[in-house]
């Protein structure tokens, strides 16, 4: 642990924050991993597997980490279905809903996790400030916690077994070429708009699009959900059924499934509204094409992500996968990612690692004063700009739901494919 | 007598032996599992052995059901089509046009090399080609063929078919050349001295000869489309279905035992079909 804080030049006042039995905990850590050669396999969806971070968790902890990315489906399929096939589930909690009762992942410590008290509370007690409301949908905390080393359950309450050690979330709304429409788009009906036929698309994602359709039949006056994020069949069958008909009539020019598919569709113009995720912006924006984040009226759809361990983690291995969730929640990785419009779930550590403008522009919602590059380094903005949705308090404050496993999940999958299919 | 005879037998059946066991083992037992699987029970994450007829009564239930297996049919037959036309041209080309062996074989060679990448690689090169703002698009803008990008291109089933006749080609040609080859020459000269012109040759000395191989490069390309998903949902945006990308779904979204149910009804379309193309030629002639 030294080593690394060392190298990242945190101050000695963190330092001493952390713990002088922490520090002395894992005093010896990093030498051992590096004569050791361990090797942790991570898998997870393509939002946060970066070689820059597998290269920094080389150098600081001398662990191997070699990380598989997937899509979404492919992961809970591989979490599933073959638990010797990897070490670290980078996952949501929505696909922790699915997969947790496998018993194919094991709860963590969080006596073990040394910035435990520092994590949001969205994913403690799932209130973002004390006084706010929680969104409809598999809300993280609702998922995050299990009663013992063993538990298969979910238990409602910070129990000090997680069963995923939250990493990064977001607030997720339409994304749409500002050029190609030339008018201010303000609500989520817009995504079905006759005007964008054949330029529209969605996620076929089940568990995230059917939460997006929701948002658009609200939003179209169509129906008004008692929760959208558990859904009755009749309100399925309605869901899908109206997303069906404009499927028919050609509002969509395609699906995507992974998230540099919807890159490639909004930057070469195919479509000029879409479900997307918040690299994906960045992304076309670091091609020089206009994109934007569009805030709406309705609110935003969330998810959160975050690490869990497979069940089959052992001894040394064990150690170097708690060393890592350490390491990954100590500041660099969180500051990194934020630098593609996510939200570290531990923000003051992250912040270390950001500089003010940064901060202020990613979180804050302020003005950038210099140049606001992307985890790469290329140019996203110049000074003056402002993030769009604005603040992580405007942002996260309108969430109107969370990505969501329902009660009738097996119902929803099979009406979803027949949507696809029709 | 007797006794060499049943030697033989012995023999014969030992011979057979360790293709028997491999098939077994990784043709049969495989697909048993599948049918038992598809009796099976399901919940979001686990998968429940019984014995039930649940997956086929929500497959047979379901109008989807039967549009994606429509759109199967008509992707198979659309690729079939153009795929039989282009080979067989291509084909007779060679074998009939192209006098010399060596440059037969150094153009056969050239009908491979676009075989060198990957399916996939062939098949996602073509969006770009296609898209609205596609080479395809500019260059017909840019000659006044039309005002407004035409958005038919990409993303709907011209452009599946496009694919998989672009990939899948090749396949025709190879066993239609085959069969040509093997054509005795003295059967066209035949014809030709019995006054037959060059249509009346083709149509009836070379295309009755030649059917074994049509058929041989129908089955690869039937199976190979009707098995198809990738393809389907890269070229079609996701927007269409067929019968394997109905599977595909549904073991992406952990249903195991309705992809079953769903692969078994594909498995006995498809040797349905062979069945009835198996009757109209007799391949045993070409192997």
């Amino acid at each position: 642990m030294t080593r690394y804080t060392a190298r990242n030049g945190l101050s000695r006042r963190t330092l001493l924050k952390t713990g002088v039995a922490a520090a002395a905990g894992t005093l010896a850590a990093p030498m051992v991993w590096a004569q050791s050669n361990i090797v942790l396999r991570q898998a997870g969806t393509g939002v946060s597997a970066f070689n820059d971070i597998a290269t920094k968790v080389q150098d600081d902890l001398g662990i191997t980490l070699e990380m598989t990315a997937l899509d979404s489906d492919s992961v809970t399929q591989r979490v599933a279905t073959q638990p010797d096939s990897f070490d670290i589930a980078d996952i949501e909690y929505w696909i922790c809903k699915k997969v947790w009762p496998t018993g194919n992942m094991q709860a963590m410590d969080t006596s073990r996790i040394a910035n435990y008290d520092k994590i949001a509370g969205t994913f403690r007690s799932g209130k973002l400030t004390p006084t706010s409301d929680i969104a409809q949908g598999t809300a993280p905390h609702t998922v995050g916690f299990t009663s013992g080393a063993n538990g298969k359950d979910f238990i409602q309450e910070e129990s000090g077994w997680m069963t995923l050690i939250p990493t990064i979330y977001n607030a997720d709304t339409l994304g749409i070429r500002p050029d190609l429409i030339n008018r201010p788009i303000r609500n989520w009906s817009e995504l079905l708009n006759p005007e964008f036929k054949g330029k529209a698309s969605i996620l076929d994602i089940s568990s995230i699009g059917i939460m997006d359709m929701a948002m658009v039949v609200e939003s179209m006056g169509e129906y008004k959900y008692p929760d959208k994020g558990n859904m009755t069949k009749a309100e399925i069958d309605l869901t899908l059924g109206i997303f069906t008909e404009a499927k028919k009539n050609g509002q969509f020019r395609a699906f995507w499934k992974s998230f540099d598919e919807s890159v490639n569709l909004m930057a070469s113009g195919e479509v000029v509204i879409q479900s997307m995720w918040s690299p994906a912006i960045t992304a076309v924006r670091a091609q020089g094409v206009p994109c934007i984040y569009q805030p709406l009226e309705e609110g935003y759809r969330s998810w959160g992500g975050g690490m869990g361990l497979a069940a089959s983690l052992k001894g040394a291995k064990l150690d170097a996968a708690y060393e890592y969730i350490n390491w990954y929640l100590s500041g660099w990785a969180g500051g990194f990612l934020m630098r593609q419009g996510y939200y570290s779930a531990v923000p003051e550590t992250s912040k270390e690692f950001m500089s003010a403008d940064e901060w202020g522009f990613w979180y804050e919602g302020k003005k950038s004063k210099g140049d606001i590059v992307s985890p790469q380094g290329s140019k996203l903005e110049g000074p003056g700009a402002v993030r769009d949705g604005g603040s992580f308090i405007e942002r996260m404050g309108a969430v109107a739901c969370w990505n969501s496993v329902m009660d009738q999940n097996q119902y929803m999958v099979r009406k979803w494919n027949e949507f696809i299919a029709a | 007598m007797q006794k060499p005879r049943v030697n033989n037998a012995l023999t014969g059946w030992l011979m057979v032996s360790p293709l028997a066991v491999v098939l077994f083992i990784f043709l049969v037992l495989p697909i048993v599992m599948i049918a038992v699987v598809s009796f099976w029970q399901t919940t979001a994450f686990s998968v429940i052995p019984a014995f039930q007829f649940d997956n086929y009564e929500f497959l047979f239930g379901s109008p989807v059901t039967y549009t994606v297996f429509v759109n199967t049919f008509k992707y198979a037959i659309l690729t079939w089509m153009f795929t039989v036309v282009i080979g067989f041209t291509v084909a007779y080309y060679l074998a009939f046009h192209i006098r010399s062996l060596t440059w037969q074989v150094a153009l056969f060679l050239l009908c491979t090399i676009p075989f060198l990448t990957s399916n996939i690689i062939r098949m996602i090169s073509w969006i770009p080609f296609l898209g609205r703002n596609g080479i395809a698009n500019s260059a017909l803008i840019s000659w006044g063929v039309i005002d407004q990008p035409v958005e038919w291109l990409l993303f709907s089933d011209f452009s599946v078919v496009l694919a998989f006749v672009h990939i899948y080609t090749l396949f025709m040609v190879v066993p239609i050349f085959n069969t040509m080859m093997r054509i005795d020459k003295s059967l066209i000269e035949a014809a030709r001295d019995g006054g037959a012109n060059g249509a009346q040759i083709l149509w009836n000395v070379i295309v009755p000869l030649t059917k074994p191989g049509i058929m041989i490069g129908t089955i690869f390309v039937v199976t190979l489309v009707m098995g198809d998903f990738f393809t389907v949902r890269i070229m079609s945006g996701s927007q269409s279905a067929n019968v394997g990308r109905l599977i595909s779904n549904d073991i992406s979204l952990l249903q195991y035992p309705s992809a079953s149910a769903t692969a078994i009804i594909l498995l006995i379309t498809v040797l349905i079909v062979i069945g009835i193309l198996l009757r109209f030629v007799n391949i045993r002639k070409e192997l």
